[in-house]
């Protein structure tokens, strides 16, 4: 690791105003940021540490969604009675993210923040509709992921909370990379108020919604409907673990167990 | 730029300066001698780093000293009674759950934390519960027979 | 007084946990010296580049670093080149080709991660920061990378005078009668198949401390290695070119090796050399995508296979062709693995009665290739029991009764194969038969249909393996072209008080020495073993040693060690004839007693050492004081460890994911000391089968850029991937060593591949696949499925 200075603020405002420059990066739970400063992969000046702002803390239900403090780890939403009674499939994803120690200290807002392209959120921020809530306004999770490791997010910008409108029903269905335990495609179907909706990621460069899944849900939800879809290879990955043949092949093939899973 | 950190560790207060890039490993190895903590990688993903802070598992190896400012550790170091070993430990002996001992601390207390979460674990909470840890020797078989005689062991409060 | 208890063949506990539970082991990296500097070693982006200046000041101006070293600083103290231990003489006697492999690159980089330079530093971070300003200028060459390139004309040369990158060209068997029996051949089955390249990944990273005390000359190095005697005897010899009386080699706890801490590696040298360098103890810990770069690579084959048969399935004979990476220069014992360790191997449990075998090594710009668990045996396993279970499919028989008709039977030991070993003892089918039963074979049909119920595939698939292990007869290893004898060494020194120290050249990294040699010493002194301490892995305390790899150390060490024991029962029973006053022939011991034969008169062994130490009325002239005798012990053959394993697996035809759904192991590992060992040393190899069979493949890019180069790209086995075993032992004892013992360590990773992968091709078989390769992840499959659905559809239309 090279040097870096070190911030701990207690507030928000307080974090905000650390903020002067773009080689200030926030630390969360680090569980990416700290491998990366590890292998010598980022060189920030400074490191603006959250893990002591409580109010970025917490999981509530607020009208018709979940709404879960960017600071939550993964394994408080996996464990969340709130968040297993309203959106199970949310709690499911979060306990497949990583491994037990991840969880552990890896935050919501950290992951959504990163945009990893094969992290597991981000199918349950546009499969579910989620919407972004930062320092300075609300994104809708449908126009949040932009490209790889990029965000809506403007410099100085932080999530606060993500907030998940609770489906009628979702599942979510992974095929792990054996190796690195990220999602070689995730999918996370939603029945909802407004009609199917199904988010992917570890496909492509961001996470996105299938609209010919949705469409084909949408006139029969279920799942020899989703693996009827033959899913475009063009645009996805393709890296030693899976080729965008391949990962266009299991988009169908999970989205139908996901269904399968709704019943 | 150095910082004061103060963190209960093993059931003592310690404090130190550390620079800011310095990990808990690091602060635990190096400044503590605490060597039975290890370090097998560096991209997060053996598990031989992992301690419990403040009662939870957590990669040694992917957590700034800074971070445990203030937090309560557990190494393998801290868990025996005097000569009598903490029931996982025991168990671990019992069932042959390890062979050259490299990945066996991170086991341990990944497995201590698995059965404080879930008391009578499955194989398949086990399986899953070791996730965060690799072995190369012992293919798990016997760490998982390890686990759930520790587990029993802790519920009763003996030796696996 | 009562008879101790006896101890060998129980599941004894291990004593060694005590310290590895409680956070107490003593790794190399737990060790650090007063004033020691850290070392960062600089290693090559570059597959292959010519290496221009190097801007050693550079890196000495950033804060904190103490001293920068290249290859020329190196090769103007006359270091020499990291040496190859065995010497392969190819066809027409030809010898190997061995070009220099300096310990810092001079001229030439050949891999990436090849070592160029050393940044010694205060702290690791100052190091580190020195090795990132070091400004070397590199010209970039083409590379050659796959194996399968590297012979083709016009490919990328990694040794100026090493033509066509071929290290040897060699061969093995009868050609002539081989090509009669293809001849005569009813069935041919023929197969292509690659034995897929693997990074070993002990979980402790390699690491190193170097010291030189200027009072005495003297060094110390401590180092994570299977074998230290044999690291000082190939540093001090041929590298430092130091005296071994003045170099110490410690290897403390040792976490994990699987073969690839048995090599002499450059940070050994390096280490050593600059402490002498700078006056300062030097530390050196590889981050594990060092180690995934240096740490010696394994396996990397392309063979082609032929087996012919006569109408009823009986092997006439087998024809091998295989080309075998070494990676960019010769690793100790990179030599031996392809060819003595696999090709002598291919009669496998098998009568073939002729056996022509070529095996060509080539040098790529990639790591080293040598020794990994297994070490060529599970590539000759692979190949062998991959095209018996073709020839199976092909002549429609039963998998396990094709080989049962093949197998040498028990009245046909000592067995003589066309392929140099001869094979001391066995029963194949008692372990066929075994392994049938417990995997519930005859029920396999009624699964199958279930699986298919549920939409999955099933199948069964076999593997008898053979392994020659034990290693080795100096003799034979060395008429073999060995360049070292391959014996053990064994003290065993009573203390006067009755305890007793045990000195060993075997050296666990994981395999609990110390409570199985423990077990020896106490049942056959009739000590308790609590009494029995085992000292291993510095060369300072322990007479000699050859070290542990290829499941040697109980047959061999473990043999030393009763050598020794027996000597100092001789001794006793002179001490007790003089001390009972009765001639040295009436003495009898037994279980700890030393008695007069027909009397009531005897000594415990206790007061025997007793006496030893205080040999006040010991007639000097017949009878020396002490009770501490050493032996080397060299082994009459190599043991012959076989089994059978048998490999049900569930396969998902959407995403092509397979499970592992019942494994089943039977060994014959001749006599066994304690079976909860054998068992977890089973347990493990079979663990690494696996990964090599469904996840572990490590991949270059065209570039000779390692892709998988982090735990985020090759994929370890971890507790999610690994089944229940099924496990049990048959037994015919070793013939020619004390204790029977033929070795277990490796039988896992040699045996599980080619059942794991005969069972996915069974599983696959309705749907037109008749072929996988290794590792089966879940995107090969799908790939192969794919690729049979379209040949199917193509057929249809």
């Amino acid at each position: 690791m090279y040097a870096f200075e070190y911030h701990r603020p207690s507030s928000l405002d307080e974090a905000v105003a650390l903020l002067t420059s773009d080689d200030i990066k926030l630390l969360a739970g680090g569980q990416t940021l700290i491998p990366t400063l590890k292998q010598r992969l980022a060189m920030p000046d400074a490191l603006v540490d959250l893990g002591r702002i409580e109010a970025l803390k917490g999981i509530r239900t607020e009208g018709d969604s979940i709404v879960i403090g960017a600071r939550t780890t993964h394994a408080e939403v996996a464990a969340s009675e709130e968040v297993r009674a309203a959106i199970p499939a949310l709690a499911r994803l979060a306990g497949l993210i990583g491994d037990p120690q991840v969880r552990n200290r890896g935050t919501i807002g950290g992951s959504v923040a990163n945009a990893d392209p094969a992290a597991d959120y981000p199918a349950a921020v546009v499969g579910l509709g989620a919407t972004i809530h930062t320092n300075q306004r609300t994104i809708p999770g449908d126009s949040f992921f932009e490209d790889l490791f990029t965000t809506a997010l403007d410099d100085n910008e932080l999530i606060t909370a993500v907030a998940f409108p609770i489906p009628q029903a979702a599942a979510y269905e992974k095929f792990a990379n054996p190796a690195s335990g990220y999602a070689v495609v995730g999918v996370m179907v939603a029945k909802t108020a407004g009609g199917p909706r199904v988010g992917v990621t570890g496909a492509g460069p961001c996470a996105f919604r299938a609209p010919a899944l949705e469409e084909a849900l949408a006139g029969a939800f279920t799942p020899e409907a989703a693996k009827g879809v033959s899913m475009p290879a063009t645009g996805l990955n393709a890296d030693i673990h899976a080729s965008a043949e391949y990962r266009a092949a299991l988009i169908s093939v999970l989205a139908s167990r996901a269904v399968a899973a709704i019943g | 730029m150095s910082i004061a950190i103060t963190m209960t560790v093993n059931g003592r207060e310690v404090s130190g300066s550390v620079e800011p890039r310095t990990l808990l490993v690091e602060f635990l190895r190096e400044h503590l001698r605490l060597t039975g903590t290890h370090v097998g990688c560096d991209t997060s993903q053996c598990g031989a780093c992992v301690v419990l802070m403040d009662g939870a598992s957590v990669k040694s190896c992917t957590t700034l000293a800074v971070q445990g400012d203030g937090a309560t550790i557990t190494t393998i170091e801290g868990l025996a009674n005097g000569t009598t070993l903490h029931p996982m430990q025991q168990a671990f002996n019992d069932h042959h759950g390890l062979q050259c001992g490299f990945c066996t601390p991170g086991m341990v207390m990944s497995a201590i934390d698995l059965v404080a979460r879930v008391p009578n674990p499955t194989d398949a909470d086990i399986r899953k519960g070791l996730d965060g840890n690799l072995c190369r020797c012992t293919g798990y078989q016997n760490i998982l027979r390890a686990v759930k005689a520790g587990a029993q062991g802790m519920q009763t409060g003996m030796g696996g | 007084m009562n008879a101790p208890v006896k101890t060998v063949g129980t599941s004894v506990k291990r004593t060694e946990d005590a310290r590895f539970l409680t956070g107490r082991g003593r790794y190399t990296d737990d060790i650090n010296r007063p004033g020691q500097l850290y070392a960062a070693f600089v290693r090559s982006p570059h597959a292959h580049a010519v290496l221009g200046e190097i801007d050693t000041q550079s890196a000495l101006d950033v804060p904190g670093v103490a001293a920068v070293f290249t290859g020329a600083d190196m090769a103007a103290d006359g270091v020499g080149g990291l040496p190859c231990g065995w010497q392969v003489i190819g066809k027409s006697g030809v010898p190997m080709k061995e070009p220099p492999h300096p310990p810092l690159a001079v001229g030439r980089v050949r891999h990436v991660g090849d070592t160029v330079a050393v940044v010694l530093a205060e702290s690791r971070n100052a190091a580190k920061d020195g090795a990132e300003a070091l400004m070397i200028d590199y010209d970039p060459q083409p590379a050659v990378v796959h194996l399968a390139d590297a012979g083709a004309p016009g490919a990328a040369q990694v040794h100026d005078d090493v033509a066509g990158n071929v290290c040897y060209d060699w061969e093995i068997g009868d050609k002539a009668a081989t090509d009669a029996a293809f001849e005569g051949a009813a069935h041919v089955t023929r197969l292509d198949l690659v034995n897929n390249r693997l990074i070993p990944n002990a979980i402790e990273p390699r690491a190193a401390v170097g010291e030189y005390d200027p009072a005495d000359g003297s060094y110390t190095l401590t180092t994570t290695s299977q074998n230290p005697h044999v690291i000082r005897l190939l540093m001090c010899a041929f590298v430092l070119n130091l005296p071994e009386h003045k170099v110490r080699v410690v290897a403390p706890d040792v976490g994990g090796g699987f073969g690839s801490k048995i090599f002499h590696y450059a940070e050994e040298a390096v280490v050593t050399w600059a402490a002498a360098k700078v006056g300062r103890p030097i530390k050196w810990t590889a981050e594990r995508g060092e180690s995934f770069m240096t740490d010696c690579h394994g396996r990397d084959h392309v063979s082609t296979a032929e087996l012919a048969m006569d109408a009823d399935g009986t092997f006439l004979g087998l024809r091998v062709r295989t080309l075998a990476n070494m990676g960019a220069y010769l690793s100790t014992f990179a030599s031996s693995v392809p060819t003595y360790l696999y090709a002598t191997l291919l009669a496998g449990q098998y009568r073939t009665p002729a056996i022509h075998a070529e095996v060509k090594a080539l040098f790529t710009h990639t790591t080293p290739v040598d020794a990994y668990r297994g070490a060529g045996r599970p590539e000759a396993t692979y190949l062998l029991e991959k095209l018996v279970e073709k020839a199976a499919r092909e002549m429609k028989m039963d998998p396990a009764e094709l080989r049962r008709k093949n197998f040498i039977r028990p009245d046909q030991f000592p067995y003589a194969t066309p392929v140099a070993l001869t094979y001391d003892t066995g029963d194949y089918a008692a372990s066929l038969d075994r392994a049938l039963e417990l995997s519930e074979y005859a029920t396999f049909a009624e699964r199958r249909a279930a699986s298919e119920a549920n939409g999955k595939l099933r199948g069964v698939g076999f593997s008898c393996y053979i392994e020659a292990c034990g290693i080795a007869p100096s003799a034979v290893a060395g008429a073999l072209g060995a360049r070292a004898g391959l014996y053990e060494a064994a003290e065993v020194r009573f203390n006067p008080t009755g305890s007793v120290t045990v000195f060993t050249g075997s050296h666990s990294h994981g395999q609990g020495h110390e409570t199985t040699f423990a077990q020896i010493v106490a049942d056959r002194l009739g000590v308790p073993m609590a009494n029995v301490e085992i000292v291993h892995g510095d060369t300072n305390r322990i007479p000699f040693g050859m070290g542990t790899y290829g499941s040697r150390s109980l047959a061999v060490g473990g043999s030393a060690i009763v050598r020794a024991i027996d000597k100092i029962i001789d001794k006793g029973k002179k001490i007790a004839a003089h001390m009972l006053e009765a001639g040295e022939g009436d003495i009898e011991f037994k279980d700890g007693v030393f008695s007069v034969a027909g009397t009531d008169k005897s000594l415990t062994m206790g007061e025997i050492a007793f006496q030893a130490y205080v040999p006040h009325n010991f007639p000097h002239d017949k009878l020396e004081p002490g009770l501490d005798e050493s032996a080397f012990y060299d082994p009459g053959n190599f043991t012959y460890p076989a089994g059978t394993y048998i490999c049900e697996v569930e396969v998902d035809p959407d995403t092509g994911h397979v499970t592992v759904d019942r494994f089943t192991a039977v060994d014959d590992f001749g006599t066994i000391i304690n079976p909860m060992i054998v068992e977890g040393q089973v347990h493990g190899g079979v663990a690494q089968g696996l990964g090599q069979a469904l996840l572990e493949g490590c991949v270059y890019d065209d570039e000779g850029q390692l892709v998988t180069g982090s735990y985020m790209d090759y994929a370890m086995p971890r507790a999610l991937h690994i089944p229940d075993y099924r496990f049990d032992f048959t037994c015919t004892p070793c013939t020619h060593n004390p204790l029977g013992a033929k070795g277990c360590g490796e039988a896992g990773a040699i045996g599980s591949p080619p059942a794991i992968i005969n069972a996915i091709i069974d599983a696959l078989g309705p749907l037109g696949v008749d072929d996988i390769p290794m590792p089966a992840t879940p995107h090969t499959v799908w790939q192969a499925i794919q690729a049979a659905r379209a040949s199917t559809a193509q057929a249809a239309e």
